[in-house]
């Protein structure tokens, strides 16, 4: 072959530049997030009712839509109390309910969040529990 | 690679089950929150149109006109930037002629002409601001409150030109720097809303009264409740003594009456 000094290295750094984004990244984002739900309000539940609002699967999913539900309950019905489907009672409140029991937003709700690359815009204005301020 | 049509069919038939079989288990998320009932706390305050009597007579030092707007800035979380450009206000005064505007002369009582007129949002029956909102971020609820959604403003202020009574803030910069000391159980807003009063609807969905009517429960120089029920104090108030309105020649119909009373101190 012609060149081939030439060629065979040009077509190493080739590859090695359009190949970059897969070899940067590997190992780093592959970590799967855990969120962490050791915080003190759900500590002190009892383990057999360590439960979200609805069925953890569905709260994986479906939270966005739920949120996004309650504020527009909230605000334009003014109904402040959410029925959950195994019948227990919820003040429907993103900073004084959901973070009442998650209360470590770093290591819960941004840990998902900074995976996926999500960015709710919710706490420009909702004050996020104190013990996370950073 | 050739298909007669009975092996068509199977393929067909297997494949339009499988659909049918993966929308009925996909469909049961949604589920979940279609059957979610939600509901009113049970100790709310109703009301057919909320209403608020300011009784002038009543403020008489700084004090009182302190305590009733600390009560609403503070627990409501409004940033102080300390200049009028920027400002943020919920409850606030105004002298008398800019208060109702065409109702002074020039021989009105020096204690009038000085003293300064406590205002808020008026949660006017006929909203001007409503009207303009292109997204229905700011619309009225079945109780007469003219309420904000702050989710769904874009910071277009055509609310600010429409509302008569400047009661509307804009959010020129971020206010969170400005707040001295945050109620953690009530949000904050951002760069780029606009804001106001709104009769403490968090406070009234759980039973209690707004917080500035609170602040001043003492000499009851604010009066809240339905005008709507005839039997409200609102109404007995509004029976036994002389009222006026902001601009009624404007026909938005403001729920806050003014007793503007004579000539005592003006702190
Ligand atoms: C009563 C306390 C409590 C409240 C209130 C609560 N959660 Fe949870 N949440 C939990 C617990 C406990 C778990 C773990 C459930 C499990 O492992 O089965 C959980 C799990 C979750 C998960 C799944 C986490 C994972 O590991 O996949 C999400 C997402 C979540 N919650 C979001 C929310 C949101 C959003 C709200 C408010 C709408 C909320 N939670 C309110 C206690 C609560
Ligand atoms: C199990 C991982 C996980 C956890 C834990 C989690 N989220 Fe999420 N969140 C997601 C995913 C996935 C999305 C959706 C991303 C999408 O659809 O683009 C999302 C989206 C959202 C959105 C909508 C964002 C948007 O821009 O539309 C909100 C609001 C939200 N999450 C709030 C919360 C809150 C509050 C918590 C903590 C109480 C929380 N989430 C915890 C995974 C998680
Ligand atoms: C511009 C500021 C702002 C932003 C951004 C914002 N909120 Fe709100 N939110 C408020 C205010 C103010 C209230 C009114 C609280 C009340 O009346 O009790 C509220 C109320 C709510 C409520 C019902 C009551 C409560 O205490 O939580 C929910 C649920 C809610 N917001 C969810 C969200 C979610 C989810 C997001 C992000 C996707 C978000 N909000 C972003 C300002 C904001």
């Amino acid at each position: 072959m012609y060149n081939s000094g030439k060629i065979i290295p040009g077509i190493i750094i080739f590859l090695a530049i359009v190949l970059f984004p897969f070899w940067s990244n590997l190992g780093k984002a592959n970590v799967k997030p855990e969120p962490k739900i050791d915080t003190p309000v759900i500590q002190q539940m009892p383990v057999e009712e360590r439960k979200c609002i609805e069925p953890k699967e569905f709260m994986k999913a479906g939270h966005m839509q739920m949120l996004n539900d309650w504020r527009d309950s909230v605000i334009r019905d003014g109904n402040r109390v959410f029925v959950s489907s195994t019948g227990k009672h919820y003040n429907m409140s993103l900073q004084n309910e959901c973070l009442r029991c998650h209360s470590n937003k770093k290591d819960f709700c941004d840990k998902c969040h900074n995976y996926l690359a999500v960015k709710p815009y919710c706490f420009d204005c909702h004050i996020e529990p104190k013990e996370n301020k950073s | 690679m050739s298909m007669d049509r009975r092996d068509f069919l199977k393929i067909a038939g297997i494949t339009g089950l499988l659909g049918a079989g993966v929308a009925a288990v996909s469909g049961k998320m949604p589920g979940i929150l279609e059957a979610a009932v939600t509901s009113p706390n049970s100790n709310a305050l109703k009301a057919k149109q909320w209403a608020m009597v300011i009784d002038m007579r009543k403020f008489k030092t700084q004090d009182d006109y302190k305590k009733v707007i600390h009560a609403c800035h503070s627990i409501h979380n409004i940033p102080e930037f300390g200049n009028p450009k920027d400002e943020i206000k919920w409850i606030w005064t105004d002298k008398f002629e800019h208060t109702f505007v065409g109702q002074e002369h020039e021989h009105i009582s020096e204690a009038v002409k000085e003293k300064p007129f406590v205002l808020l949002c008026n949660h006017c029956e006929k909203p001007a601001c409503v009207r303009v909102c292109p997204t229905k971020a700011t619309f009225k609820r079945n109780d007469g409150i003219v309420m904000m959604d702050y989710h769904r403003c874009i910071g277009c202020r055509f609310c600010m030109a429409a509302c008569p009574f400047g009661a509307r803030s804009f959010n020129y910069r971020d206010p969170r720097p400005f707040i001295k000391d945050n109620n953690p159980k009530y949000p904050t807003r951002m760069k780029g809303v606009v804001e106001k009063c709104t009769f403490c609807v968090e406070r009234l969905d759980e039973g209690l009264m707004p917080a500035c009517v609170e602040a001043c429960k003492d000499t009851k120089a604010l009066v809240f409740g339905d005008v709507g029920d005839p039997a409200s104090e609102v109404r007995k108030v509004l029976k036994d003594n002389f009222t006026i309105r902001r601009k009624p020649e404007l026909g938005t119909s403001p729920s806050v009456y003014y007793i503007v009373g004579g000539g005592e101190n003006a702190g």
